[in-house]
Protein backbone atom coordinates (compact mmCIF):
# COMPACT_ATOMS: atom_id res chain seq x y z
CA UNK A 1 0.00 0.00 0.00
CA UNK A 2 2.93 2.44 0.55
CA UNK A 3 3.85 1.89 -3.14
CA UNK A 4 0.66 3.29 -4.11
CA UNK A 5 0.11 5.98 -1.71
CA UNK A 6 3.68 7.17 -2.83
CA UNK A 7 2.45 7.32 -6.35
CA UNK A 8 -0.45 8.73 -5.38
CA UNK A 9 1.63 12.14 -3.22
CA UNK A 10 3.62 11.83 -6.49
CA UNK A 11 0.93 12.24 -8.71
CA UNK A 12 -0.31 15.47 -6.66
CA UNK A 13 3.04 17.00 -6.58
CA UNK A 14 3.13 16.35 -10.17
CA UNK A 15 -0.05 18.07 -11.23
CA UNK A 16 0.17 20.99 -8.50
CA UNK A 17 1.56 24.31 -10.11
CA UNK A 18 3.24 25.39 -7.08
CA UNK A 19 5.58 22.27 -7.59
CA UNK A 20 7.27 23.77 -10.84
CA UNK A 21 7.75 27.01 -8.89
CA UNK A 22 10.63 25.62 -7.10
CA UNK A 23 12.12 24.32 -10.18
CA UNK A 24 11.37 26.81 -12.33
CA UNK A 25 12.74 29.20 -9.87
CA UNK A 26 15.94 26.94 -10.19
CA UNK A 27 16.13 26.82 -13.76
CA UNK A 28 15.44 30.94 -14.18
CA UNK A 29 17.96 31.94 -11.58
CA UNK A 30 20.56 29.17 -13.15
CA UNK A 31 20.15 30.70 -16.56
CA UNK A 32 21.17 34.42 -15.29
CA UNK A 33 23.92 33.29 -13.74
CA UNK A 34 25.24 31.34 -16.54
CA UNK A 35 24.17 34.13 -19.18
CA UNK A 36 25.97 36.37 -16.67
CA UNK A 37 29.32 34.73 -16.48
CA UNK A 38 29.47 34.00 -19.68
CA UNK A 39 29.28 37.66 -21.19
CA UNK A 40 31.27 39.47 -17.93
CA UNK A 41 32.81 35.87 -16.28
CA UNK A 42 36.34 37.31 -16.49
CA UNK A 43 35.45 40.10 -14.41
CA UNK A 44 34.16 37.98 -11.97
CA UNK A 45 37.55 35.83 -11.52
CA UNK A 46 39.46 38.32 -11.93
CA UNK A 47 37.87 39.57 -8.35
CA UNK A 48 38.78 36.34 -6.99
CA UNK A 49 42.20 35.56 -8.49
CA UNK A 50 43.42 39.05 -7.90
CA UNK A 51 44.82 39.14 -4.82
CA UNK A 52 47.13 36.18 -6.19
CA UNK A 53 48.14 37.04 -9.51
CA UNK A 54 51.06 38.76 -8.19
CA UNK A 55 52.21 35.91 -6.86
CA UNK A 56 50.81 33.33 -8.98
CA UNK A 57 50.57 32.38 -12.73
CA UNK A 58 47.12 30.67 -13.74
CA UNK A 59 47.33 29.11 -16.52
CA UNK A 60 44.23 27.39 -18.88
CA UNK A 61 40.44 28.34 -18.44
CA UNK A 62 39.79 29.13 -14.83
CA UNK A 63 36.23 30.00 -15.17
CA UNK A 64 34.71 25.96 -16.82
CA UNK A 65 32.12 24.40 -15.93
CA UNK A 66 33.00 22.91 -12.74
CA UNK A 67 34.05 26.24 -11.74
CA UNK A 68 30.37 27.19 -12.90
CA UNK A 69 28.93 24.45 -10.67
CA UNK A 70 30.57 25.43 -7.75
CA UNK A 71 29.43 28.79 -7.81
CA UNK A 72 26.26 27.78 -8.53
CA UNK A 73 25.70 25.20 -5.86
CA UNK A 74 27.39 27.71 -3.22
CA UNK A 75 25.20 30.48 -4.39
CA UNK A 76 21.56 28.48 -4.42
CA UNK A 77 22.05 26.53 -1.18
CA UNK A 78 20.82 29.55 0.70
CA UNK A 79 17.71 29.65 -1.34
CA UNK A 80 16.50 26.14 -2.74
CA UNK A 81 15.34 25.33 1.53
CA UNK A 82 12.38 27.85 0.56
CA UNK A 83 11.60 26.68 -2.33
CA UNK A 84 11.56 22.71 -0.88
CA UNK A 85 9.60 24.24 1.80
CA UNK A 86 7.05 25.44 -0.19
CA UNK A 87 6.76 22.22 -1.81
CA UNK A 88 6.45 19.97 1.56
CA UNK A 89 5.13 22.37 3.87
CA UNK A 90 2.07 22.15 2.27
CA UNK A 91 1.78 18.57 1.75
CA UNK A 92 -0.31 17.76 5.37
CA UNK A 93 -1.70 21.43 5.47
CA UNK A 94 -2.68 21.57 2.25
CA UNK A 95 -5.26 18.88 2.62
CA UNK A 96 -6.64 20.07 5.78
CA UNK A 97 -6.86 23.60 3.86
CA UNK A 98 -8.36 21.98 0.77
CA UNK A 99 -10.30 19.60 3.31
CA UNK A 100 -8.88 16.43 1.21
CA UNK A 101 -7.60 15.51 4.70
CA UNK A 102 -10.89 13.76 5.53
CA UNK A 103 -11.38 11.81 2.29
CA UNK A 104 -8.18 11.03 2.64
CA UNK A 105 -8.35 9.47 6.15
CA UNK A 106 -11.42 7.43 5.88
CA UNK A 107 -9.30 4.70 3.32
CA UNK A 108 -8.33 2.02 4.45
CA UNK A 109 -4.41 3.29 4.93
CA UNK A 110 -2.54 3.65 8.38
CA UNK A 111 -1.98 6.96 8.94
CA UNK A 112 1.41 6.07 9.10
CA UNK A 113 1.71 4.60 5.64
CA UNK A 114 0.09 7.79 4.66
CA UNK A 115 2.98 10.21 6.70
CA UNK A 116 5.61 8.01 5.41
CA UNK A 117 4.29 8.19 1.58
CA UNK A 118 4.03 12.08 2.07
CA UNK A 119 7.77 11.92 3.23
CA UNK A 120 9.09 9.88 0.57
CA UNK A 121 7.45 11.93 -1.73
CA UNK A 122 8.81 15.18 -0.85
CA UNK A 123 11.96 13.28 -0.64
CA UNK A 124 11.51 12.03 -4.45
CA UNK A 125 10.71 15.70 -5.14
CA UNK A 126 13.37 17.05 -3.26
CA UNK A 127 15.80 14.85 -5.07
CA UNK A 128 14.45 15.90 -8.59
CA UNK A 129 15.46 19.52 -7.34
CA UNK A 130 18.91 18.49 -6.46
CA UNK A 131 19.15 16.79 -10.15
CA UNK A 132 18.17 19.85 -11.79
CA UNK A 133 20.29 22.16 -9.65
CA UNK A 134 23.32 19.40 -10.63
CA UNK A 135 21.78 19.04 -14.43
CA UNK A 136 21.37 22.87 -14.62
CA UNK A 137 24.80 23.64 -13.05
CA UNK A 138 26.94 20.83 -13.78
CA UNK A 139 26.11 20.04 -16.88
CA UNK A 140 24.71 23.27 -18.74
CA UNK A 141 27.71 25.11 -17.31
CA UNK A 142 30.36 21.89 -18.77
CA UNK A 143 28.52 22.91 -22.59
CA UNK A 144 29.06 26.43 -22.47
CA UNK A 145 32.08 26.93 -20.71
CA UNK A 146 33.69 23.73 -21.05
CA UNK A 147 36.03 21.57 -18.89
CA UNK A 148 38.94 22.03 -16.85
CA UNK A 149 40.73 21.73 -12.96
CA UNK A 150 38.81 23.55 -10.23
CA UNK A 151 40.30 26.21 -8.17
CA UNK A 152 38.72 26.46 -4.96
CA UNK A 153 39.31 29.92 -2.98
CA UNK A 154 39.53 28.71 1.39
CA UNK A 155 39.74 30.82 3.91
CA UNK A 156 43.34 29.35 4.46
CA UNK A 157 44.74 29.40 0.85
CA UNK A 158 43.91 28.22 -3.06
CA UNK A 159 43.23 24.17 -3.78
CA UNK A 160 43.34 23.45 -7.61
CA UNK A 161 41.63 20.47 -8.11
CA UNK A 162 42.42 18.25 -11.34
CA UNK A 163 39.66 17.66 -13.83
CA UNK A 164 39.77 13.64 -12.99
CA UNK A 165 39.37 14.53 -9.51
CA UNK A 166 36.30 16.34 -9.92
CA UNK A 167 33.50 14.41 -10.38
CA UNK A 168 32.88 12.15 -7.41
CA UNK A 169 33.35 15.47 -5.56
CA UNK A 170 30.63 17.00 -7.05
CA UNK A 171 28.58 13.68 -6.87
CA UNK A 172 29.00 13.33 -3.17
CA UNK A 173 28.43 17.18 -2.66
CA UNK A 174 24.85 17.11 -4.29
CA UNK A 175 24.49 14.05 -2.25
CA UNK A 176 25.26 15.94 1.08
CA UNK A 177 23.37 18.73 0.54
CA UNK A 178 20.40 16.54 -0.70
CA UNK A 179 20.37 15.13 2.52
CA UNK A 180 20.68 18.78 4.35
CA UNK A 181 17.73 19.41 1.86
CA UNK A 182 15.74 16.73 2.89
CA UNK A 183 15.98 18.05 6.34
CA UNK A 184 14.48 21.09 5.60
CA UNK A 185 11.71 19.20 3.93
CA UNK A 186 11.09 17.07 7.15
CA UNK A 187 11.19 19.86 9.05
CA UNK A 188 8.49 21.22 6.57
CA UNK A 189 6.44 18.04 6.82
CA UNK A 190 6.54 17.89 10.98
CA UNK A 191 5.12 21.84 10.94
CA UNK A 192 2.49 21.26 8.28
CA UNK A 193 1.09 18.28 10.97
CA UNK A 194 0.82 20.75 13.10
CA UNK A 195 -1.32 23.64 11.24
CA UNK A 196 -4.66 23.94 9.16
CA UNK A 197 -3.02 26.39 6.43
CA UNK A 198 -0.58 26.34 3.87
CA UNK A 199 1.23 29.07 4.80
CA UNK A 200 2.06 28.81 8.31
CA UNK A 201 4.52 26.07 7.96
CA UNK A 202 6.07 27.48 4.91
CA UNK A 203 6.51 30.59 6.61
CA UNK A 204 7.82 29.06 9.76
CA UNK A 205 10.18 26.41 8.39
CA UNK A 206 11.72 29.28 6.99
CA UNK A 207 12.37 31.20 9.72
CA UNK A 208 13.92 28.34 11.87
CA UNK A 209 16.15 28.27 8.83
CA UNK A 210 16.51 32.08 9.32
CA UNK A 211 16.89 31.85 12.89
CA UNK A 212 19.36 29.21 13.04
CA UNK A 213 21.38 30.27 10.56
CA UNK A 214 21.63 33.42 12.47
CA UNK A 215 22.10 31.58 15.33
CA UNK A 216 25.53 29.83 13.70
CA UNK A 217 26.78 32.56 12.25
CA UNK A 218 27.07 35.13 15.62
CA UNK A 219 30.36 34.53 17.05
CA UNK A 220 29.14 35.22 20.34
CA UNK A 221 30.86 32.45 22.88
CA UNK A 222 27.17 31.47 24.80
CA UNK A 223 25.71 29.80 21.31
CA UNK A 224 29.12 28.12 20.76
CA UNK A 225 27.70 25.06 22.64
CA UNK A 226 24.70 24.73 20.65
CA UNK A 227 26.00 25.33 16.99
CA UNK A 228 27.44 22.51 16.20
CA UNK A 229 23.80 20.88 17.02
CA UNK A 230 21.82 23.12 14.37
CA UNK A 231 21.05 21.46 11.09
CA UNK A 232 21.21 24.44 9.04
CA UNK A 233 25.24 25.04 10.44
CA UNK A 234 25.58 21.73 8.57
CA UNK A 235 23.60 22.86 5.43
CA UNK A 236 27.13 23.88 3.87
CA UNK A 237 28.86 20.18 5.19
CA UNK A 238 28.47 19.69 0.88
CA UNK A 239 31.54 21.71 0.93
CA UNK A 240 33.71 19.41 2.84
CA UNK A 241 33.98 17.62 -0.17
CA UNK A 242 35.87 19.96 -1.52
CA UNK A 243 39.10 19.78 1.03
CA UNK A 244 42.48 18.32 0.31
CA UNK A 245 42.98 15.90 2.25
CA UNK A 246 38.74 15.02 2.85
CA UNK A 247 38.26 15.70 7.18
CA UNK A 248 36.00 12.49 7.06
CA UNK A 249 35.50 12.87 10.62
CA UNK A 250 33.72 16.24 9.96
CA UNK A 251 31.54 14.83 7.03
CA UNK A 252 30.23 11.87 9.77
CA UNK A 253 30.03 14.49 12.08
CA UNK A 254 27.57 16.34 9.81
CA UNK A 255 25.34 13.19 8.29
CA UNK A 256 24.98 12.01 11.78
CA UNK A 257 23.63 15.33 13.18
CA UNK A 258 21.70 15.71 9.92
CA UNK A 259 20.01 12.11 9.81
CA UNK A 260 19.55 13.00 13.64
CA UNK A 261 17.33 15.90 13.04
CA UNK A 262 15.23 14.09 10.31
CA UNK A 263 14.64 10.59 12.57
CA UNK A 264 13.23 13.39 15.58
CA UNK A 265 11.16 15.47 13.26
CA UNK A 266 9.29 12.30 11.84
CA UNK A 267 9.01 11.11 15.26
CA UNK A 268 7.26 13.83 16.26
CA UNK A 269 5.37 14.53 13.04
CA UNK A 270 4.36 10.41 13.52
CA UNK A 271 3.01 11.55 17.07
CA UNK A 272 1.37 14.17 16.21
CA UNK A 273 -0.36 13.06 12.97
CA UNK A 274 -1.68 9.87 14.42
CA UNK A 275 -3.42 11.23 17.25
CA UNK A 276 -4.72 14.25 15.78
CA UNK A 277 -8.05 14.61 15.52
CA UNK A 278 -9.58 15.95 11.78
CA UNK A 279 -11.47 19.00 12.45
CA UNK A 280 -11.14 20.57 9.36
CA UNK B 1 -37.80 -8.17 13.47
CA UNK B 2 -33.81 -6.73 13.68
CA UNK B 3 -31.43 -9.59 13.90
CA UNK B 4 -28.54 -8.84 15.69
CA UNK B 5 -26.38 -10.74 13.02
CA UNK B 6 -27.28 -7.77 10.73
CA UNK B 7 -26.16 -5.54 12.48
CA UNK B 8 -23.62 -3.22 10.66
CA UNK B 9 -22.94 -0.52 13.40
CA UNK B 10 -22.74 -0.74 17.05
CA UNK B 11 -22.30 2.48 19.22
CA UNK B 12 -22.43 2.52 22.54
CA UNK B 13 -22.55 5.26 25.11
CA UNK B 14 -20.28 7.29 23.00
CA UNK B 15 -18.23 10.54 24.59
CA UNK B 16 -16.27 12.76 23.19
CA UNK B 17 -14.53 15.50 25.01
CA UNK B 18 -12.76 18.68 24.25
CA UNK B 19 -11.49 19.69 27.24
CA UNK B 20 -14.33 20.87 29.14
CA UNK B 21 -16.34 21.05 26.80
CA UNK B 22 -18.53 17.84 26.01
CA UNK B 23 -19.16 17.42 21.91
CA UNK B 24 -20.60 13.78 22.99
CA UNK B 25 -21.96 12.93 26.11
CA UNK B 26 -23.54 10.16 25.76
CA UNK B 27 -24.51 8.72 21.89
CA UNK B 28 -25.80 4.85 21.67
CA UNK B 29 -27.19 3.31 18.52
CA UNK B 30 -27.29 0.12 15.95
CA UNK B 31 -27.22 0.73 12.08
CA UNK B 32 -28.89 -2.85 10.03
CA UNK B 33 -28.12 -4.58 7.06
CA UNK B 34 -29.78 -2.29 4.40
CA UNK B 35 -30.98 0.24 6.50
CA UNK B 36 -30.89 4.03 5.42
CA UNK B 37 -30.39 5.17 8.84
CA UNK B 38 -30.92 8.69 9.37
CA UNK B 39 -28.95 11.11 11.63
CA UNK B 40 -30.83 13.78 12.92
CA UNK B 41 -30.05 17.11 14.58
CA UNK B 42 -29.99 20.67 14.85
CA UNK B 43 -26.50 22.27 13.81
CA UNK B 44 -24.21 22.06 16.72
CA UNK B 45 -25.75 18.53 17.94
CA UNK B 46 -23.23 16.24 17.62
CA UNK B 47 -23.85 15.07 14.31
CA UNK B 48 -21.07 15.17 12.28
CA UNK B 49 -18.60 14.49 15.67
CA UNK B 50 -20.38 11.38 15.93
CA UNK B 51 -19.48 10.32 11.71
CA UNK B 52 -16.50 11.57 12.15
CA UNK B 53 -15.73 9.35 15.37
CA UNK B 54 -17.16 5.86 13.47
CA UNK B 55 -14.63 7.03 10.40
CA UNK B 56 -11.75 6.90 13.11
CA UNK B 57 -10.88 10.96 12.22
CA UNK B 58 -11.69 11.97 15.66
CA UNK B 59 -10.52 9.38 18.69
CA UNK B 60 -13.74 9.22 21.56
CA UNK B 61 -13.05 9.63 24.95
CA UNK B 62 -14.88 6.57 26.12
CA UNK B 63 -17.41 4.24 24.45
CA UNK B 64 -17.37 1.76 21.81
CA UNK B 65 -17.76 1.41 18.20
CA UNK B 66 -17.99 -2.04 16.36
CA UNK B 67 -19.02 -2.16 12.74
CA UNK B 68 -19.15 -5.04 10.80
CA UNK B 69 -18.89 -7.18 14.31
CA UNK B 70 -15.51 -5.89 14.90
CA UNK B 71 -14.11 -3.23 16.98
CA UNK B 72 -12.59 -0.16 15.14
CA UNK B 73 -10.45 0.62 17.52
CA UNK B 74 -8.43 -2.66 16.49
CA UNK B 75 -9.35 -3.50 12.65
CA UNK B 76 -9.77 0.27 11.28
CA UNK B 77 -8.71 -0.79 7.93
CA UNK B 78 -10.47 -3.83 7.60
CA UNK B 79 -13.87 -1.50 8.84
CA UNK B 80 -13.11 1.24 6.62
CA UNK B 81 -12.46 -1.14 3.39
CA UNK B 82 -16.25 -1.72 3.62
CA UNK B 83 -16.98 1.85 3.96
CA UNK B 84 -17.13 4.53 1.31
CA UNK B 85 -17.67 7.92 2.70
CA UNK B 86 -18.54 12.12 2.47
CA UNK B 87 -17.94 14.00 5.09
CA UNK B 88 -19.14 17.36 5.38
CA UNK B 89 -18.52 19.00 1.81
CA UNK B 90 -17.02 16.79 -1.08
CA UNK B 91 -13.83 18.49 -1.12
CA UNK B 92 -11.32 16.99 -4.04
CA UNK B 93 -8.26 18.05 -5.38
CA UNK B 94 -8.83 20.74 -7.54
CA UNK B 95 -6.01 20.92 -9.70
CA UNK B 96 -7.26 17.42 -10.61
CA UNK B 97 -9.84 16.18 -13.03
CA UNK B 98 -12.84 14.39 -11.70
CA UNK B 99 -11.44 10.86 -13.34
CA UNK B 100 -7.98 11.52 -11.80
CA UNK B 101 -9.23 12.44 -8.36
CA UNK B 102 -11.23 8.87 -8.60
CA UNK B 103 -8.34 7.18 -9.69
CA UNK B 104 -6.55 8.65 -6.83
CA UNK B 105 -9.03 7.70 -4.32
CA UNK B 106 -9.67 4.50 -5.98
CA UNK B 107 -5.69 3.33 -5.58
CA UNK B 108 -5.69 3.48 -1.97
CA UNK B 109 -9.45 2.14 -1.26
CA UNK B 110 -8.29 -1.35 -0.29
CA UNK B 111 -10.00 -3.13 -3.60
CA UNK B 112 -9.00 -3.22 -7.17
CA UNK B 113 -10.98 -0.85 -9.32
CA UNK B 114 -10.75 -0.84 -13.15
CA UNK B 115 -11.11 1.64 -15.24
CA UNK B 116 -14.26 0.74 -16.65
CA UNK B 117 -15.71 0.63 -12.93
CA UNK B 118 -14.81 4.53 -12.66
CA UNK B 119 -16.49 5.36 -15.94
CA UNK B 120 -19.69 3.17 -14.95
CA UNK B 121 -19.66 4.98 -11.62
CA UNK B 122 -19.26 8.67 -13.58
CA UNK B 123 -22.31 7.36 -15.49
CA UNK B 124 -24.11 6.63 -12.71
CA UNK B 125 -23.69 10.09 -10.69
CA UNK B 126 -24.76 11.92 -14.37
CA UNK B 127 -21.65 13.25 -14.83
CA UNK B 128 -20.64 11.30 -18.20
CA UNK B 129 -18.52 13.83 -20.13
CA UNK B 130 -17.09 15.75 -17.39
CA UNK B 131 -14.71 13.52 -16.13
CA UNK B 132 -11.79 15.28 -18.02
CA UNK B 133 -12.82 18.64 -16.22
CA UNK B 134 -10.76 19.84 -13.53
CA UNK B 135 -12.91 19.71 -10.25
CA UNK B 136 -11.99 23.55 -9.74
CA UNK B 137 -14.79 24.11 -12.60
CA UNK B 138 -17.24 21.90 -10.96
CA UNK B 139 -20.70 23.41 -9.27
CA UNK B 140 -21.33 22.00 -5.48
CA UNK B 141 -23.60 19.70 -6.57
CA UNK B 142 -21.47 18.46 -9.15
CA UNK B 143 -18.78 17.46 -6.61
CA UNK B 144 -21.46 16.09 -4.36
CA UNK B 145 -22.45 13.79 -7.78
CA UNK B 146 -18.83 12.77 -7.49
CA UNK B 147 -18.39 12.63 -3.97
CA UNK B 148 -20.94 9.68 -4.15
CA UNK B 149 -18.97 8.06 -7.18
CA UNK B 150 -16.04 8.26 -4.76
CA UNK B 151 -18.14 6.61 -1.71
CA UNK B 152 -18.92 3.46 -4.10
CA UNK B 153 -15.39 3.28 -5.85
CA UNK B 154 -14.88 0.24 -3.63
CA UNK B 155 -18.20 -1.62 -3.58
CA UNK B 156 -18.22 -0.92 0.32
CA UNK B 157 -21.22 -2.48 2.21
CA UNK B 158 -21.77 0.93 4.27
CA UNK B 159 -22.15 4.83 2.41
CA UNK B 160 -22.09 7.47 5.40
CA UNK B 161 -23.03 10.93 3.84
CA UNK B 162 -22.75 13.50 6.30
CA UNK B 163 -25.42 16.50 5.19
CA UNK B 164 -25.51 15.45 1.75
CA UNK B 165 -28.13 17.85 0.65
CA UNK B 166 -26.55 21.08 2.57
CA UNK B 167 -25.78 23.78 -0.23
CA UNK B 168 -27.71 22.54 -2.68
CA UNK B 169 -30.68 23.93 -4.36
CA UNK B 170 -34.01 22.12 -5.26
CA UNK B 171 -33.01 20.29 -8.12
CA UNK B 172 -29.50 18.93 -6.78
CA UNK B 173 -31.36 17.88 -3.52
CA UNK B 174 -34.13 15.80 -5.29
CA UNK B 175 -31.57 14.23 -7.60
CA UNK B 176 -29.05 13.68 -4.60
CA UNK B 177 -32.10 11.88 -2.64
CA UNK B 178 -33.08 10.22 -5.87
CA UNK B 179 -29.55 8.82 -5.92
CA UNK B 180 -29.31 7.80 -2.07
CA UNK B 181 -32.28 5.38 -2.86
CA UNK B 182 -30.60 4.40 -6.17
CA UNK B 183 -27.88 3.16 -3.41
CA UNK B 184 -30.37 1.28 -0.90
CA UNK B 185 -32.95 -0.25 -3.87
CA UNK B 186 -30.51 -1.14 -6.83
CA UNK B 187 -27.10 -1.58 -5.00
CA UNK B 188 -28.63 -2.57 -1.92
CA UNK B 189 -25.96 -1.05 0.12
CA UNK B 190 -26.69 0.34 3.96
CA UNK B 191 -26.29 4.38 4.27
CA UNK B 192 -26.34 6.63 7.37
CA UNK B 193 -27.42 9.76 5.92
CA UNK B 194 -26.94 12.80 9.12
CA UNK B 195 -29.26 15.96 8.70
CA UNK B 196 -30.96 18.67 10.74
CA UNK B 197 -33.83 18.47 8.10
CA UNK B 198 -36.82 16.09 9.44
CA UNK B 199 -38.31 16.41 5.99
CA UNK B 200 -35.73 15.22 4.37
CA UNK B 201 -34.60 12.30 6.68
CA UNK B 202 -38.41 11.13 5.60
CA UNK B 203 -38.09 10.74 2.47
CA UNK B 204 -35.34 8.36 2.65
CA UNK B 205 -34.56 6.98 5.66
CA UNK B 206 -36.62 3.63 7.48
CA UNK B 207 -34.38 4.33 10.47
CA UNK B 208 -33.37 7.08 12.14
CA UNK B 209 -32.07 8.92 15.72
CA UNK B 210 -32.80 11.97 16.74
CA UNK B 211 -29.44 14.22 18.59
CA UNK B 212 -29.42 17.22 20.46
CA UNK B 213 -26.54 18.60 22.63
CA UNK B 214 -24.61 15.09 22.13
CA UNK B 215 -27.07 12.94 23.89
CA UNK B 216 -29.53 10.36 22.22
CA UNK B 217 -32.93 12.10 22.17
CA UNK B 218 -34.96 9.38 20.62
CA UNK B 219 -34.53 7.00 17.74
CA UNK B 220 -36.39 3.99 16.27
CA UNK B 221 -38.13 3.30 12.59
CA UNK B 222 -39.24 6.60 11.31
CA UNK B 223 -42.59 4.95 10.46
CA UNK B 224 -42.93 4.35 14.06
CA UNK B 225 -41.79 7.48 15.33
CA UNK B 226 -43.62 9.73 12.81
CA UNK B 227 -46.93 7.67 13.65
CA UNK B 228 -48.35 9.25 10.47
CA UNK B 229 -51.83 8.60 11.84
CA UNK B 230 -51.32 10.71 14.87
CA UNK B 231 -51.27 14.84 14.00
CA UNK B 232 -51.70 18.29 15.13
CA UNK B 233 -54.17 19.32 13.12
CA UNK B 234 -54.74 23.69 13.52
CA UNK B 235 -57.75 25.54 12.70
CA UNK B 236 -57.89 29.25 11.95
CA UNK B 237 -61.42 29.85 12.97
CA UNK B 238 -63.66 32.99 14.07
CA UNK B 239 -64.86 31.86 17.52
CA UNK B 240 -62.09 29.43 18.86
CA UNK B 241 -63.59 29.31 22.32
CA UNK B 242 -67.34 28.15 20.91
CA UNK B 243 -64.99 25.64 18.64
CA UNK B 244 -63.20 24.54 21.64
CA UNK B 245 -66.70 23.90 23.63
CA UNK B 246 -67.87 22.01 20.70
CA UNK B 247 -65.19 19.70 20.83
CA UNK B 248 -64.88 19.40 24.33
CA UNK B 249 -68.39 17.69 24.53
CA UNK B 250 -67.26 15.23 22.04
CA UNK B 251 -65.97 12.33 23.40
CA UNK B 252 -62.99 11.74 20.33
CA UNK B 253 -61.51 15.44 20.10
CA UNK B 254 -61.12 16.44 23.79
CA UNK B 255 -57.20 16.21 23.21
CA UNK B 256 -57.42 20.18 22.01
CA UNK B 257 -55.66 24.13 22.62
CA UNK B 258 -55.80 27.26 22.04
CA UNK B 259 -52.40 27.76 20.65
CA UNK B 260 -49.90 30.30 22.39
CA UNK B 261 -50.97 32.94 20.39
CA UNK B 262 -54.47 32.57 20.85
CA UNK B 263 -54.74 32.43 17.05
CA UNK B 264 -55.28 28.53 16.25
CA UNK B 265 -57.69 26.14 17.81
CA UNK B 266 -54.54 23.22 18.15
CA UNK B 267 -56.75 19.19 17.90
CA UNK B 268 -54.37 16.44 18.55
CA UNK B 269 -56.02 13.52 16.12
CA UNK B 270 -55.79 11.86 13.15
CA UNK B 271 -56.25 12.51 9.25
CA UNK B 272 -58.99 10.72 8.89
CA UNK B 273 -60.99 12.95 11.31
CA UNK B 274 -60.31 16.59 9.82
CA UNK B 275 -63.42 16.60 7.61
CA UNK B 276 -65.48 15.38 10.40
CA UNK B 277 -64.51 18.23 12.54
CA UNK B 278 -64.61 20.53 9.60
CA UNK B 279 -68.38 19.51 8.95
CA UNK B 280 -68.82 19.76 12.67
CA UNK B 281 -67.93 23.56 12.57
CA UNK B 282 -69.68 24.79 9.85
CA UNK B 283 -72.78 22.97 11.50
CA UNK B 284 -72.42 25.36 14.17
CA UNK B 285 -72.22 28.13 12.01
CA UNK B 286 -67.74 28.21 13.05
CA UNK B 287 -66.40 29.91 9.87
CA UNK B 288 -62.86 28.22 9.57
CA UNK B 289 -60.68 30.28 7.05
CA UNK B 290 -57.16 28.22 7.81
CA UNK B 291 -56.73 23.89 8.14
CA UNK B 292 -52.59 22.93 8.35
CA UNK B 293 -51.47 19.95 9.85
CA UNK B 294 -48.44 19.14 11.75
CA UNK B 295 -46.97 15.93 12.92
CA UNK B 296 -46.20 15.58 16.18
CA UNK B 297 -42.41 14.92 15.79
CA UNK B 298 -41.93 17.78 13.63
CA UNK B 299 -43.61 19.82 16.23
CA UNK B 300 -41.50 18.02 19.04
CA UNK B 301 -38.30 18.60 16.86
CA UNK B 302 -38.51 21.84 15.86
CA UNK B 303 -39.27 22.45 20.02
CA UNK B 304 -35.81 20.68 20.53
CA UNK B 305 -33.77 23.24 17.85
CA UNK B 306 -35.40 26.24 19.29
CA UNK B 307 -34.25 25.48 23.14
Amino acid sequence: MIFKSTYNELLKIAYKPRSYIGIGGIIIIIAIILFALKVDGAFYISLITGQFEQSLIFEGEILNGNLIAYIIIQMLIIHVPLLIAFVTGDLISGESAMGTIRLLLTKPVSRSTILMSKFLASCIYTLAVVLCLAFMSFTLGKILFGAGDLMVLKSDGLIVFQENDIGWRFLYAFTMAFLSLVTVATLALTLSCFSENSIGPIVSTMGIVLLFTIIGSMDVPIFDNIRPFLFTTHMAAWRFFFDDPLNTTNIYYSITILIAHITILLSIAFYKFNTKDILS
Amino acid sequence: MLKDNHKIVEVKNLVKNYGSFSAIKDVSFDVYQNDVFGFLGPNGAGKSTTIRTILSLISPTSGSINLFGKSLQQNRNYILSKIGCIVEKPDFYKYLSAQKNLEIFARISGNPVSKSKINELIDFVGLSGREKDKVSGFSHGMKQRLGIAQTLLHDPELIILDEPTTGLDPQGIIDIRNLIIQLKTEKKKTVIISSHILSEIELIANRMIIINKGKTIVQGSVSDLLNEQEIIVQFKLDNILKAMHILKMNPDFVNCEISQNESYLLIHTTFDSIPVINKLFCENDIGVSLIETKRKLEDYFLRLINT
